[in-house]
């Protein structure tokens, strides 16, 4: 019989993986980037181990890179969250990046209009009007969900696409600055600036605003009944409903709860980066935080370091191509090749190698 | 030499230790029951067999030789085949190209050739199945032979059935013994695993007993009683079940149906005009064969169907067009049909036993864990059930799983309890036990409806018997009155009683 086979290295799938590969999928993700994106470093004339000292180590090594990491990681964490809602009920909202637009108009919109009114008054109502936006941007992708049980991936993608000519439109159109003519806003009023963190750097009041909504969704997730209504309904339809849980009511809120915090990103963006709008506010915040919410694992703190990472890579791009004259694109590459790389070492996670 | 010989499979999951040095044996041509309660890890050692689990320690020899099976692929090289009670078979495709899927050398199908050639071996294997049939159409025996067929297509000498009698209707099961018969004639080993031990006595040659993850021993089948089966799987004797009192004919009947109709899911006359009423400490059998209205009625008596019309009332307060959660605030308690449909595989079982009364076990929005804690440790206690709180359901027997189910509703001393196949997948104490739960209900005072394809459970606990037949209650006898040949006849259709 030909059942002999010599033992060899093989791939095996498990059911429980040790405690162990959690933390390692990062790190193992990094390697495979590395070796993969070496090539390319290596034909811009360029050594691929300084361009990963300055890539990942580098931006952590100064105070002012270091805010900047956070800086950029504030609209991912926020973006992260918001799809976390969503998807923890098994919506899958990908339609974050229109959210975002959504509650950047209403914030320009309300922050324009906020002179001579303080910042106590100001603040809360862009939040809770980016809130509102954003939540209105969801509001049609989920009633056809939930009534015609229409695909939301198709209906919110396309509603990014439908936002961006609104945005345009806008800002060509009514807000087009009269003195540039350039297609950009005119400034919000000084009381509706987030504050400053740390003066001379960029790190804002958005970032403490992020933290937080990553504590209430922490405290949602774990601790509350929606928490729980929310998850059974993402893994397990049919019992939820037998369970008399409201699933379409469950879905609906999380859909636009999604959308809401999603807005607050846009919000978080004009008030402590921008302070008008523009159309290229968001270099795709949206789309960003599904992978953030995705690598995260729908975890609150998963989603919080995804981000973090992000924005260290997002840095590092700038730092390397700065420091060895390479393209800014290679920094774009790096970031897409470890991209896939991460879901290809979260989908092996499942396998172990054995002997046998 | 025997076809496949496992010897001391131990299987730790974390602390459990789910197969503990278990040998067994499989003759060719032989069909060999494994049995077992529930959680004895009867699917374990099988999975471990078809390359879905592997053994932590342990040898397995395939005609005498020694393998290892990493997966189901390879399970399939070396012969093994099985069918699990959730088919893997993809609705929208036809037999055929189910049975080929996975399966086939050249790139490209050639739907004629492929469907000639799966023709031919249903053929060969006198299974009755048309290769050209959408497997989204078949019914739920259908399905299973198409899954036998997959893997008898493969070429298995060895074929395992994980509680393949459990989803089937009795007609079925018959079929699928004829088809068992006449493949163990041409030389196929069947692992046939039941709780039923009528089925297992009529059908096999060997049993072989686990309990608590440890092999019992390994019988001829001609040589022992069910009982002692019974006996050798619990560690101890059974009892049946006894009913107990008469009911007094004037208590308060709870529940009332009347002209209810509906639809089943295809969209064709489920129940016409169905009329049923139920006393406080009255158990109503309903009796029929499968696919006759029970789903539907059961459906619809947990909320989660609605009918075009008719009229439920529960102490005379109207039910129709209220959602799961009134029904269960209302006092009806309800068990889901399918178990799957009734837990979320992926919370724990803290998490799924509060899951129906999250009002309860939370202030303001926040959870109280500790309640449901408390909780679920009583009900884990009180309900013999095999597992930690913060298990994942989806790592439970079946057997617990039911139980898990059972606790959530009738720890809440419900005024209605609706049980639709309420032992079905359970082992003989846990049967036992569910039917003393139900009698306990009983007692109590509820209104219970036992809704069971199982003749012997439905006498055997029931005041009155109702019997079902394409969607109407064809007559209702006192159980006193009530034989298996003339509830048989009714629900043929062949008679008609009113009560
Ligand atoms: N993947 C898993 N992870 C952890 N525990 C498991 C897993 N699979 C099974 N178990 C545990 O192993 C034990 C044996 O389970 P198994 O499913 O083999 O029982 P069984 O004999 O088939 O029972 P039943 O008759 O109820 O189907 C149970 O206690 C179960 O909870
Ligand atoms: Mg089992």
């Amino acid at each position: 019989m030909e059942n002999n086979e010599k033992p060899r290295w093989r791939l095996v799938k498990t059911d429980n993986p040790p405690f162990w590969v959690k933390p390692l999928i990062p790190v193992l993700a990094l390697i495979g980037t590395f070796i993969l994106t070496s090539v390319l470093i290596l034909l811009a004339d360029a050594n691929p181990f300084d361009a990963y000292y300055y890539f990942l180590f580098a931006p952590l090594e100064n105070k002012v890179s270091l805010l900047e990491i956070l800086v950029k990681s504030t609209p991912l964490m926020i973006t992260g969250v918001a799809v976390t809602y969503a998807f923890a009920t098994g919506y899958y909202n990908i339609g974050a990046e229109g959210q975002l637009y959504a509650g950047a108009i209403a914030a320009t919109g309300i922050g324009m209009s906020m002179h001579g009114v303080p910042a106590i008054v100001a603040l809360p109502l862009m939040i809770v009007g980016g809130f509102v936006a954003g939540m209105a941007w969801a509001l049609i992708p989920a009633l056809l969900k939930v009534k015609l049980a229409v695909d939301e991936v198709v209906t919110t993608l396309l509603m990014n696409s439908v936002m961006a000519y609104i945005v345009s439109a806008i800002l060509n159109g009514p807000w087009r600055d009269p003195n540039s003519g350039w297609p950009q806003s005119p400034d919000i009023a000084p009381s509706a600036v987030f504050f400053k963190l740390i003066p001379r750097s960029r790190l804002n009041f958005g970032f403490i605003l992020a933290i937080v909504l990553i504590i209430i969704l922490w405290i949602v997730m774990t601790r509350t009944s929606f928490g729980l209504k929310m998850r059974a309904v993402g893994l397990g339809k049919p019992a939820a409903k037998f369970a008399g849980i409201k699933v379409n009511r469950t879905i609906l809120t999380a859909a636009l709860i999604s959308g809401g915090i999603a807005g607050i990103a846009g919000v978080a963006e004009v008030a402590g980066i921008h302070f008008h709008l523009i159309g290229e506010i968001s270099p795709g915040y949206g789309y960003t935080g599904v992978i953030i919410a995705t690598l995260g694992s729908l975890n609150a703190f998963g989603v919080g370091l995804a981000a973090m990472f992000f924005g260290l890579v997002d840095t590092g791009a700038q730092t390397l191509s700065r420091a060895l004259g390479v393209p800014v694109y290679l920094g774009e590459v790096t970031q897409a090749t470890m991209l896939l790389v991460a879901l290809g070492v979260l989908l092996l996670q499942r396998y172990r190698i054995r002997r046998m | 030499m025997y076809i496949v010989e496992m010897q001391k499979v131990t299987k730790i999951f974390g602390e459990l230790v789910a197969n503990d040095h278990v040998d067994f044996q499989l003759r060719k041509g032989e069909i060999h029951a494994l049995l077992g309660e529930n959680g004895a890890g009867k699917t374990t050692l099988m999975r471990i067999l078809y390359g879905l689990y592997q053994q932590t320690t342990g040898d397995i020899f395939i005609d005498g030789e020694k393998v290892t099976i990493n997966s189901p692929k390879d399970a399939i090289k070396k012969g093994v085949g099985m069918v699990t009670q959730h088919f893997a078979l993809v609705p929208p495709m036809t037999v055929a190209e189910n049975v080929v899927l996975g399966y086939t050398d050249s790139f490209v199908l050639d739907q004629a050739a492929i469907e000639k050639k799966v023709g031919e071996a249903a053929n060969q294997f006198s299974l009755d199945i048309n290769p050209k049939s959408i497997v989204r159409h078949l019914s739920v025996g259908q399905r299973q032979r198409v899954e036998i067929l997959k893997a008898l297509y493969r070429n298995a000498k060895v074929l395992i059935l994980d509680e393949p009698t459990a989803v089937l209707v009795p007609q079925e099961v018959d079929s699928l013994f004829e088809t068992l018969d006449r493949l163990r004639k041409d030389g196929l080993s069947v692992i046939f695993i039941s709780h039923k031990l009528d089925e297992v006595t009529k059908i096999t040659d060997r049993v072989t007993v686990l309990r608590d993850g440890k092999s019992i021993g390994t019988v001829d089948t001609v040589n022992v009683t069910q009982k002692q089966l019974a006996a050798m799987m619990v560690g101890r004797d059974t009892f049946g079940v006894t009913r107990q009192t008469e009911i007094n004919p004037d208590n308060k009947k709870i529940l009332e149906v009347e002209d209810l109709c509906a639809l089943d899911d295809k969209g064709l006359p489920a129940l016409k005009n169905l009329k049923l009423s139920i006393r406080s400490g009255e158990i109503l059998g309903i009796a029929g064969v499968g696919g006759n209205g029970q789903k539907e009625l059961a459906e619809i008596l947990s909320g989660v169907k609605a009918p075009i019309s008719g009229v439920i009332k529960i102490n005379d307060k109207n039910l129709v067009g209220k959602d799961p959660s009134e029904f269960s605030k209302m006092g009806i308690g309800r068990i889901p049909e399918d178990r799957h449909e009734g837990v979320v595989g992926d919370l724990t079982v803290y998490e799924n036993l509060a899951l129906e009364h999250l009002d309860e076990y939370s202030k303001n929005g926040f959870l109280d864990k500790q309640a449901i804690r408390k909780n679920a440790n009583e009900l884990i206690k009180n309900f013999q059930i095999k597992a930690k709180p913060t298990d994942r359901i989806r790592t439970l027997s079946g057997g617990n799983m039911q139980k898990v189910l059972l606790a959530r509703v009738l720890s809440r001393q419900p005024e209605v309890v609706i049980a639709p196949q309420p032992t079905r997948g359970l082992d003989v104490g846990a049967t036992e036990y569910v039917r003393q739960q139900l009698l306990e209900q009983r007692t109590r005072g509820a209104a219970v409806m036992l809704i069971s394809e199982d003749l012997d459970e439905i006498l055997s606990i029931s005041d009155r018997i109702a019997v079902i037949y394409e969607g109407e209650i064809v007559g209702t006898i006192n159980a006193q009155n009530a034989t298996p040949e003339k509830l048989g006849l009714m629900m043929s259709g062949a008679l008609r009683e009113k009560a």
